[in-house]
């Protein structure tokens, strides 16, 4: 069959496809569009490392550039994945090493990266531009150091929110002298102080550069020298801010500030003392993004300063903001798009701030374009829930945390279920939802019935039997992530539903009723020894089951077990 | 009188989910949910510290819930029992509030009887800072060998490790402080800079605020006692 375009012309084409989605289908066409597209992929994504193989992703794509690869499943994040439970990326550096020369971006979230993998990927790659590590660890500063040291053209090192252990701060005086290619620098995650006059002159060598986010050793006066040497950032993040009182602090921080012409984007603000807060002010016409998820200061403050920002799109705040503070939204941030309000006192016995479900339905009627929503308090109605949905069908995030599990509908006591059933009923483009509070097997109902776009669900404490979860993997159409901890739900529903399983990129149960499972790659963590060592009514503490090509893992840890088919078909 | 005994009642552990049992907290049993499902039931543990801790299921079931006995502070009003991954809320933005407490009123290199007591190091003419841990050293000579080593690709003149310990030696003193080796010094409680070497270690320890290697011409005007006493022994 005669190709309709040469292929040098289909390759042009394919260039225009960004999305994964879309290469994947484009490579599903014909054996000859496979072949083309797989030469000319640049970028791969990899949702879970272990769904595939370094040597399998090599052999099918041989020229790329960029890779992207989450390893731990989201609920570690949260301490319920043991220490040494895998994400390796070393055998992905060592395997790309070999394969991919010329690999210029890694970005990494939830992998365990050490100082070795750093010290290879550094003096391997001699093009390398692009190092993103979210939410990793197991590596040092001196890890960091051979970044700085051997990455010639390094235009991005981001670390966020990494457990990097801090030897100390002089990774950043690695950075040659004629090193000025750097766009892109968040430290904001590490804890030791590094040499000012460092920092200084590599921002002041570095003319590209438009991020730069400290971290909280670095105080509040050494900021002006920074900013006037960087007029141009676009994204700034600041250490601790407060000082011993000293005036001319904060007329040189008005002063620089004021130079940033270009900031759209503030975070850092650790140890705030709120009179420095207004030295912002000039820079804040331009802010669309504010985080201020650190700053332990009142509503008023807090206020004063969102409130200069017109163009906000996304805020960050902790609930010190209340429901007094919510309220200033509508009028001042109407183009507000995504709210995350974060607990100060998540373990305390009673609620230490003024914030309820008022403020998040306040924003929800004045903010028109809210679609993100991530909201931590300590009561909620069903009332509360339909006029939220009522008044933002357009939500596609909804992450609603009440912090006492199975907390009642406040007003009436009764369960959330209907709830979260308007939410799923009127948001039909909901791509993310976590649920909260006192459910029973109705809202999944609801959730089977309505939620058809939803691709990641968080569940906690609901439910009542297995027919909650089946609702859920038989009516959720696009589902790809599921993560329940402590739900009643046992064995049927996951016997029912095994071929949906397939479908999905991962689910995760711990503390549920579990006690086999039918698919075949089943991961069970049970620190207690091996499951076949309880009786068979014992559920097992955690199950993470995904999808892959790339059979039993290699490095699993001594309390992880995978079942094999044998016992698959033996068990059921 | 009732009200000053220990109420049994509310020091008894209990590990639950709120309203299942009403564990320590007033404001709760009035939200306790109308219909108590058979989980709560499985999960409602009390965990009596009086009676015998060796029973197997019940370390059995903890183990199994991950759960954290509540600490028991008795300034605050008892906190519900935590439970692995709930809230769920990262590592870092955990202890916000207390982090507030601590900014409010210590400074970030006090010591104050703690196991720490880091110090920032200068050496005159070298690129950077470094940060030493002065408790990990019991005397001079130990901290003189480690500043040594850790600045020894810059030597200053003689701030090797010879010049250092040349400093041990009250004799040479003058002709460190005259010449152009570099010298030890730092900055203690009051805001003086003082000579290092003139107070025992643990003193030393306690006042010193940070470190200075200076050019040994520029450190004549310190600590005129030790100079004083130099030229009375010589």
């Amino acid at each position: 069959m005669a190709y309709s375009f040469p292929e040098e012309v289909l390759e042009y084409v394919f260039a225009f496809l960004s999305s994964h989605k879309d290469r994947n289908a484009v490579s599903l066409v014909c054996k000859s569009w496979y072949e083309i597209e797989r030469w000319c992929r640049r970028r791969i994504f990899i949702g879970n490392c272990y769904a595939v193989s370094p040597q399998i992703v090599i052999r099918r794509f041989p020229e790329v550039r960029a890779v992207k690869i989450k390893g731990k499943p989201h609920f570690a994040d949260f301490n319920l994945v043991p220490e040494g439970w895998g994400a390796y990326v070393y055998p992905w550096i060592s395997a790309m090493v070999r394969s991919y020369p010329w690999l210029e971006e890694i970005k990494l979230k939830r992998m365990v990266v050490t100082d070795e993998s750093l010290e290879l990927l550094s003096k391997s790659f001699k093009n390398f531009k692009v190092l993103v590590l979210s939410s990793c660890e197991g590596f040092t500063t001196d890890g960091l150091a051979s970044i700085a040291a051997n990455c010639r053209n390094l235009r991005e090192l981001d670390l966020r929110e990494c457990e990097v252990e801090d030897l100390s701060g002089h990774w950043l005086s690695h950075f040659p002298d004629n090193f000025t290619s750097l766009v892109s620098l968040n430290m904001s995650c590490l804890g030791s102080e590094v040499s000012f006059s460092a920092l200084e002159r590599l921002v002041s060598r570095c003319p590209n550069l438009r991020t730069l986010r400290l971290n909280r050793a670095v105080p509040v006066e050494k900021l002006p020298n920074l900013l006037r040497r960087a007029p141009q950032l676009v994204e700034f993040g600041t250490g601790a801010y407060s000082a011993e009182n000293q005036t001319d602090i904060f007329s040189n921080l008005v002063e620089a500030f004021s130079g940033c012409k270009h900031l759209k984007s503030l975070s850092g603000f650790w140890d705030v003392d709120p009179a420095y807060l207004p030295a912002m002010y000039y820079a804040c016409t331009g802010i669309t993004s504010l985080n201020l998820s650190n700053a332990t200061v009142q509503s008023p403050d807090l206020v004063e300063l969102i409130i200069q920002c017109p163009n906000l799109k996304c805020l960050w705040v902790l609930d010190y903001i209340e429901d007094a503070g919510l309220k200033a939204l509508p009028s001042y941030c109407k183009d507000l798009q995504e709210l995350r309000v974060f607990p100060s006192d998540p373990y305390g016995a009673e609620p230490n701030v003024s914030l309820t479900e008022q403020g998040l339905v306040t924003v929800s009627a004045g903010c028109p374009k809210l679609q993100s929503v991530l909201y931590f308090c300590r009561q909620m109605s069903n009332a509360a829930l339909i006029t939220i949905a009522r008044n933002r069908p357009n939500l596609i995030r909804f992450r609603l945390c009440i912090i006492d599990p199975q907390a009642p509908d406040y007003l009436t006591l009764e369960p959330l279920d209907t709830g979260f059933g308007a939410i799923v009923e009127h948001c039909k483009e909901l791509l993310r939802l976590s649920m909260s509070g006192l459910l029973t097997d109705r809202v999944f109902e609801y959730i089977g019935t309505h939620a058809k776009k939803l691709e990641m669900l968080s569940i906690a404490f609901a439910g009542d039997s297995d027919l909650g979860l089946h609702n859920v993997l038989s009516g959720c159409e696009s589902l790809r992530k599921l993560e329940i901890m402590d739900c009643p739900f046992g064995d049927k529903a996951l016997l029912a539903n095994a071929a949906k399983l397939e479908t999905m990129r991962s689910l995760w149960m711990s503390s549920c009723s579990v006690r086999r499972c039918p698919s075949s790659n089943v991961e069970v963590m049970d620190e207690r020894g091996h499951p076949d060592s309880r009786p068979e009514t014992c559920p097992v503490e955690k199950l993470y089951i995904y999808r892959t090509v790339a059979g039993p893992r290699v490095d699993k840890p001594n309390f992880v077990w995978t079942m094999d088919e044998d016992a698959v078909l033996r068990l059921s | 009188m009732r009200s000053t005994m220990i109420d049994f009642e509310k020091t008894e552990l209990r590990l639950g989910l709120p309203g299942a049992g009403g564990g320590g907290n007033e404001g709760e049993t009035s939200r306790n949910s109308s219909g108590k499902r058979g989980f709560s039931e499985t999960v409602d543990l009390k965990l009596n510290l009086n009676s015998n801790s060796s029973d197997g299921n019940q370390v059995e079931d903890m183990k199994q819930k991950n759960i954290i006995p509540a600490s028991a502070d008795s300034a605050k009003p008892p906190t519900k029992a935590q439970v692995v991954g709930w809230p769920p809320v990262r590592s870092f933005r955990k202890n916000i509030l207390a982090v507030q407490k601590d900014t409010t009123t210590t400074d970030v290199n006090k010591s104050g009887g703690s196991h720490m007591a880091f110090v920032k190091v200068s050496v005159d003419g070298a690129p950077y800072l470094r940060k030493v841990d002065l408790k990990i050293y019991k005397s001079y000579q130990q901290l003189y060998d480690a500043l040594s080593k850790m600045f020894s690709s810059f030597t200053i003149g003689n701030c090797g490790s010879q010049g250092l310990k040349d400093f041990m030696n009250e004799s040479k003193l003058i002709d460190l402080l005259n010449g152009s080796d570099c010298v030890p010094t730092y900055e203690d409680k009051d805001g003086d800079w003082m000579l290092v070497g003139d107070v025992p270690w643990e003193m030393f320890v306690d006042s010193c605020k940070r470190i200075r290697i200076m050019k040994g011409s520029e450190a004549i005007g310190l600590a005129p006692r030790t100079v004083q006493r130099c030229k009375n022994r010589c």
